[in-house]
């Protein structure tokens, strides 16, 4: 997986609540093995019904275009387990994701991609956006998962709390499979308690055949 | 100490902690579908790693395949592809897929409870969000992303934090045509969309209890709409009659031996929940959604609420709704032209759910204009539906009949609605685009969705039944 320490790129606010993963990835009208993820990304927020580009939506503003870091409200990712909601973002080099709060399985899809949840407090969330309100695409913030901290043009730096386990996984980007195959004689063993306990869980069979 | 069976279960499946703090959670049957495993298989060749147990996971082609009579792997050409990588990852693993064509084919949340593959008591995941369907049968289980899905593929086990327990008491009767859809939908608005995150959710009483097992999956389904990844309804003697000679669960002295401790399978008295709610539900009329989440829903005889009915905060998002669905404030559900009725998917696809929309279609038609679909959960389903002559209802009353598979819940198959048509849908989500580029979906129950087939407007079944008495 890859590693993440530091990002620093333009913060783009997505002022809402609830954007589910539809929005964030649609299921595409012509889809293939290897999709277009970057394309993927907000396809349908990004367009009026005619299918034009709409200059209004956050990503599609000039000073937005290139953002690295999205900011927005409560329970971002909700809806859809599909992990090209995450793939899309890292296809368009967004590394960052600033939330109130997140949806359980778009967060731990996160955090298997390399792409750093970071969830504020309500109030430290409103003073954040506020300030990249103000800082309109300008100028860069920075998120450092080293030190916890937010920093930014013409402000006093913001901490962040995640929970350590989850901070060195991204730090050391470590290969989550790997981890667990360490417990295989454990798994084995409980295979084995499982197959005299409760047979029935251990094997399946049709009882047609 | 009294404990929650959510924590019977997950300790008799925790296999250890890792090193990060995470418990290790065995997974006993592992469902994949078509739309996501390919991306898995993949990665697993890539890192040389094996799937550990081949003959725990079975696999379904649901979410790409077309519905149309006699459909193959590209009648639904966009579904090619997985269906087909699908079949050769489910070959090159030795793992059991019910594809196109076998008879066991269909919704995978459908088809693990109705073979048995499924059990209570057991942990399963289904790299889906609506894996929860099956804690209808007392199973604990995950959706998971496809990153999960090849981590169970290689190890069998989850990854995961313990999540906090709650409980949903839902008391008092059901009235008539209301049922699980209506509990589930009210519940959400009451809870909203992330009321349940971060819980494993029990549905516990009178009403859970009264629910038949299908019903009982309705429920559950519909636990991630309120950001709940589980929840289920403990088993009790329904379940088990449920189950009993179901192709795959157990037989003979090992169904006695399960029996026994299925039996076990409650909450201890006294056990200590994280949240407890408690939902009157006899005096529930059938639900409907109008906006574009799953929170936003009114009964039958409601109107669209006015935006000050809602904090500030939330005033932006429900003005946005509004638009999308082209609804006013204080405009009644009820009576609203729609142009399409879906009844189908995870949610409303299983036998009861297509006898009780035929139950109201029978000897009627569809309103001139509307398209009326109606896709059985299962081919499993769709077999005894039409051993019952329930197709025979359908399309005689102007339904389209289709092949098993997700078809127009998320629309992944090309079953979708034309831009700015009003859909009444059986399924899961009402968010936007998602049946079809500015489709708007309102959620109902099978019951609410035929009668409007019928009326050609949004109609309270209630009345539909009543005029024709």
């Amino acid at each position: 997986m890859q590693r993440f320490s530091s990002h620093t790129g333009i913060a783009a606010p997505l002022l809402k609540d609830d954007v589910n993963t539809d929005q964030i990835a649609p299921i595409m009208h012509s889809r293939s093995l290897k999709e277009d993820y970057k394309a993927m990304l907000f396809y349908r927020a990004r367009r009026r019904g005619d299918g034009s580009e709409d200059p209004d939506f956050v990503l599609n503003k000039p000073q937005f275009r290139a953002a690295g870091i999205l900011v927005t409200g409560h329970n971002f990712g909700a809806g859809s387990s599909r992990e090209s909601a995450v793939w899309s973002m890292l296809a368009n080099d967004i590394r960052v994701i600033v939330a109130k709060s997140f949806a359980d399985i778009y967060r731990e899809n996160c955090l298997q991609n390399g792409l750093l949840p970071v969830v504020l407090d309500p109030q430290d969330a409103d003073a954040f956006i506020a300030w990249v309100v103000v800082a309109d695409g300008a100028e860069p913030f920075t998120v450092d998962l080293v030190t916890q901290r937010i920093s930014g043009p013409g402000g006093a730096d913001i901490a962040f709390a995640i929970p350590p386990a989850d901070r060195t996984r991204l730090l050391e980007g470590l290969d989550d499979i790997g981890l667990t195959l360490k417990h295989m004689d454990q798994i084995a063993s409980f295979e084995r308690r499982a197959a005299d306990a409760q047979p029935w869980l251990q094997r399946t069979s049709d009882s047609r055949r | 100490m009294p404990r929650t069976l959510f924590d019977k279960i997950w300790d008799g499946h925790c296999v250890g902690q890792r090193s990060d703090g995470r418990d290790l959670l065995y997974i006993d049957r592992h469902v994949l579908h078509e739309a996501h495993a390919h991306h898995a298989f993949a990665q697993l060749q890539r890192q040389g790693r094996a799937v550990h147990r081949p003959d725990l996971t079975f696999a379904v082609q649901d979410h790409t395949v077309a519905t149309q009579p006699g459909r193959d792997d590209s009648t639904n050409p966009s579904g090619t592809a997985f269906i087909q990588a699908m079949r050769e990852g489910c070959r090159n693993n030795g793992i059991r897929l019910f594809d196109i064509g076998d008879p066991e084919q269909g919704i995978s949340h459908v088809v693990a409870p109705e073979l048995g593959i499924v059990l209570p008591g057991a942990t399963h995941a289904v790299p889906d969000s609506h894996a929860s369907t099956v804690g209808g049968v007392g199973a604990l289980a995950f959706g998971c992303g496809t990153s999960e899905l090849a981590h169970i593929l290689a190890t069998q086990v989850m990854a995961l934090k313990r999540p906090k327990r709650m409980r949903v008491r839902l008391d008092g009767r059901l009235g008539a045509h209301v049922n699980a859809k209506d509990v589930a939908l009210h519940l959400i608005a009451e809870l909203g969309v992330a009321g349940a995150r971060g819980y494993a959710v029990e549905y516990a009483d009178e009403a859970a209890r009264a629910m038949p097992i299908e019903q009982r999956m309705t429920l559950c389904n519909l636990n991630i709409e309120m950001g709940g990844r589980s929840g289920f309804v403990a088993p009790d003697d329904a379940t088990f009659a449920w189950l009993a000679g179901r192709p795959f669960a157990p037989q003979g002295a090992l169904w006695d031996r399960a029996l026994v401790h299925w039996r076990t399978l409650k909450t201890d008295d006294d056990a200590a929940f994280d949240r407890e709610v408690t939902l009157d539900c006899s005096a529930l009329e059938p639900q409907i959604t109008w906006g574009t989440d799953p929170s936003q829903v009114v009964g039958i005889s409601g109107r669209v609420p006015e935006p000050t009915a809602f904090e500030p905060s939330r005033r932006a998002a429900v003005e946005s709704a509004f638009a999308y669905m082209g609804l006013a404030p204080g405009t009644p559900l009820a009576g609203l032209p729609v142009d399409r009725v879906f009844i189908g998917s995870c949610t409303n696809s299983r036998l009861p759910d297509l006898e009780t929309a035929a139950a109201v279609v029978r000897g009627r038609r569809v309103a001139p204009g509307v398209i009326a679909m109606v896709v059985p959960g299962s081919s499993r389903v769709k077999h005894e539906a039409e051993a019952a002559g329930l197709d025979r209802i359908f399309r005689d009353a102007g339904f389209f009949w289709g092949e098993s598979g997700c078809s127009m819940c998320a629309g992944g198959n090309g079953d979708r609605g034309r831009p700015g048509e009003r859909c009444v849908s059986t399924t899961n989500r009402n968010f936007e685009n998602r049946q079809g580029p500015k489709v708007r979906t309102h959620l109902a129950s099978p019951a609410t969705a035929a009668a409007t087939a019928i009326a050609g407007r949004i109609a309270d079944v209630r009345q539909l039944l009543v005029g024709a008495a």
